[in-house]
């Protein structure tokens, strides 16, 4: 365990270090100027900036530089808001998006988790068929289109809830609901198929035979061992989480991390694009190293390294 | 209890008459494995309405253009965002299709149109109907020669690396590896920052960041397959490479290789889509689904008929996608239903 744990971090940064010269070396392939109103700067001013941002030094040079900053947590400073660190505009855009990913995070696997469940017991009858459509549904429709829609009937022509903007908590609830749509199909539909498989286990023949009621032997037996898996899907959902936001913070307006990294995209603010990807990237694959150590240590039968084979 | 009792003897029985020869005779036509799934999808009620929507909407992108007078690009600001407006259909009113804008105006009186257009025109005045066609177009091709991309070098780098195995398995699994480690999102948006936003550079993105799954895919199913009878037999009996491989593993794999691109169409189409959405889609005058999608948000709140009808034919092509490739997983591999 403790070596695989080693091995899977060993490759973790590795990778790490790929997609940072990566990114670095695409980055310096990139079409236009980092400055606004280029043409307008005369040479000297052009100069002074460049020699400000460490851009007029060779390419290897801020090559280095940039790695041995980056290795001590240094991401560079913003182009576009005046001299401030890429790692302060992350660390004051994650909390919004943190407490959206995690709300609709829960509650798309809540719901996702009580939707299979019933679908599974009732299995084939109208609520069953009727879960499984929704749960195509979410998986299929986009979720900028149905945040849009979310937003459009529920804010703008019900005016339940406020259309956009991150103020009181009932601004989260709209961009929580479009975010977690994904999650909830995902869930449901794992969660089914897994409670069927242990329905048709020995050991529930066993405890049925025990005497217990339906509902204990659903409850400690039935979605007890089935949402062991459901772990699994966790890592690719929360991608999937990271993704959604980009959009769904531009629909509702969060002041998030995947709104200032849409933004930097259209400004080629550089060092924000970088320390964003690197950041994303981070992320991704942190919580897929977490959720298979994870899944080792919850669920011995897995034998962890040959997994993958 | 008192049963009548009836003597059953060997009297009352004769044994029945058997021909030898009718004894091998095979009853009912050998059914090859494609026309066993075949006719498995075809009693898939889901997966055949997946697939006729799926051909509906391919053949209207194509024929769509055709049947309105106007071209993608025509615009003219007499006739700027007029609401949908179909013959016939526009004296009921609560389809919303008599060209009567959502302040209860009939902008086609406003402006002195006499066309139809059966959706809408946009901010510049161009058709609706026309525009959401070509998109269609635009955003089918993506999501089609993105997916034969995947297909063509998953296969071939899955297929190498499994059949020699040893180290050069070895060493092009570590290679995927990392990849694999590196978010799909993250490379196609590097990428399309440096391509410039088109549709080639979407389309060499997503083939970049696409292809492992099925690499993975075709490996693991060579890798089984490598180890079984009929492989050895046919090896015993003088096949070369190239035979086994394409007489036998090839068409193996096939099942898994066409379920994998089933569901790799439909990500592709969303990919195309989110990209445009959030800005790194095509370049207008060109539309997608997507870009379209992105036009109508803005005006989301006033002319809704513009996000509205990209956005449904979109899901309608995801959800029938979907449709069609879980009816297809559970035809051409049974093991896998649930």
């Amino acid at each position: 365990m403790g070596k695989y744990v080693l091995k899977r971090i060993g490759y973790m940064l590795l990778t790490l270090f790929i997609i940072a010269s990566v990114t670095f070396f695409l980055m310096k392939l990139l079409p236009g100027s980092p400055f606004n109103n280029e043409d307008r700067l005369s040479d000297t001013q052009k100069e002074i900036l460049l020699d400000k941002y460490g851009l007029n030094e060779p390419v290897p040079v801020q090559y280095v530089k940039y790695m041995t900053a980056l290795a001590q947590g240094d991401l560079g400073i913003s182009f576009q808001f005046d001299g401030r660190p890429v790692s302060t505009l992350i660390g004051e855009r994650i909390g919004a998006s943190a407490f959206l990913g995690m709300q609709s995070l829960i509650l798309g696997t809540v719901l996702g988790l009580i939707l299979g469940t019933i679908a599974a017991i009732r299995h084939n009858s109208w609520v069953d068929y009727s879960a499984t459509v929704a749960s195509v549904l979410g998986l299929s429709i986009p979720s900028f289109v149905f945040a849009s829609l979310l937003q459009y009937y529920v804010g703008v022509k019900l005016q339940w809830l406020p259309v956009a903007f991150w103020t009181t908590w009932e601004h989260t609830i709209l961009p929580s609901i479009a975010l977690s749509l994904v999650v909830i199909a995902t869930t449901s539909r794992f969660m089914r198929t897994e409670i069927l498989e242990v329905l048709g286990q020995d050991y529930i023949i066993t405890a049925r035979s025990k005497g217990l009621s339906n509902a204990r032997v659903i409850v400690t037996h039935a979605i007890r061992n089935a949402m062991i898996p459901v772990i699994t899907i966790l890592g690719p959902l929360a991608v999937n989480l990271i993704t959604g936001t980009l959009v769904i913070e531009r629909i509702f307006s969060v002041p998030g991390l995947g709104q200032q990294f849409v933004s930097s995209i259209a400004t080629n603010d550089y060092p924000v694009i970088m320390g964003t990807t690197l950041f994303y990237s981070t992320l991704f694959i942190g919580v897929i190293l977490l959720v298979d150590i994870l899944y080792g240590i919850i669920d011995p039968r897995i034998r962890i390294s040959g997994g993958k084979e | 209890m008192s049963l009548p009792k009836h003597e059953i003897s060997t009297e009352l029985f004769q044994p029945a008459q058997v021909r030898k020869e009718n004894k091998e005779v095979i009853a009912r036509p050998s059914i090859s494995f494609w026309k066993d799934a075949w006719i498995r999808l075809r009693k898939n009620k889901a997966a055949v309405t997946g697939l006729i929507i799926i051909v509906f909407i391919a053949l209207m992108a194509f024929i769509g253009p055709q049947m309105s007078k106007y071209g993608f690009n025509d615009q003219d600001l007499m006739r700027v965002n007029l609401p949908p407006k179909v013959q016939g259909l526009e004296n009921i009113s609560f389809l919303g299709l008599d060209g009567v804008d959502i302040r209860g105006m009939d902008q086609y009186k406003l402006k002195q149109q006499k066309d139809y257009f059966w959706f809408g025109t946009d901010a510049l005045g161009r058709d609706q109907w026309t525009r959401i066609w070509e998109g269609t177009q635009v955003s089918l091709l993506i999501a089609f020669v993105a997916a034969i991309l995947d297909l063509l070098i998953g296969i071939t780098y899955g297929g190498i690396s499994a059949f020699y195995g040893g180290k050069t398995d070895n060493y092009m699994q570590r290679f995927i590896e990392i990849l694999i480690g590196i978010p799909n999102l993250v490379i196609i948006i590097l990428l399309i920052l440096i391509l410039k936003p088109g549709i080639t550079s979407i389309i060499i993105a997503m083939a970049i960041s696409g292809w492992t799954g099925m690499a993975r895919i075709v490996r693991a199913q060579i890798l089984k397959l490598k180890g079984q009878e009929f492989v050895l037999a046919s090896r015993t009996l003088g096949a070369g490479d190239k035979r086994l491989v394409s007489k036998h593993l090839i068409p193996n794999v096939l099942g898994p290789i066409i379920i994998t691109t089933t569901f790799t169409i439909p990500t592709a189409i969303f990919f195309e889509a989110f990209l445009s959405f959030i800005g790194l889609g095509l370049r207008p005058p060109t539309a997608s689904l997507g870009s379209l999608v992105n036009e109508g948000f803005r005006s989301l709140q006033i002319f809704p008929h513009l996000m509205l009808i990209p956005s449904i034919i979109i899901s309608l092509l995801m959800i029938s996608f979907n449709m069609l490739g879980d009816g297809l997983r559970d035809a051409l591999d049974p093991k896998m239903r649930k």
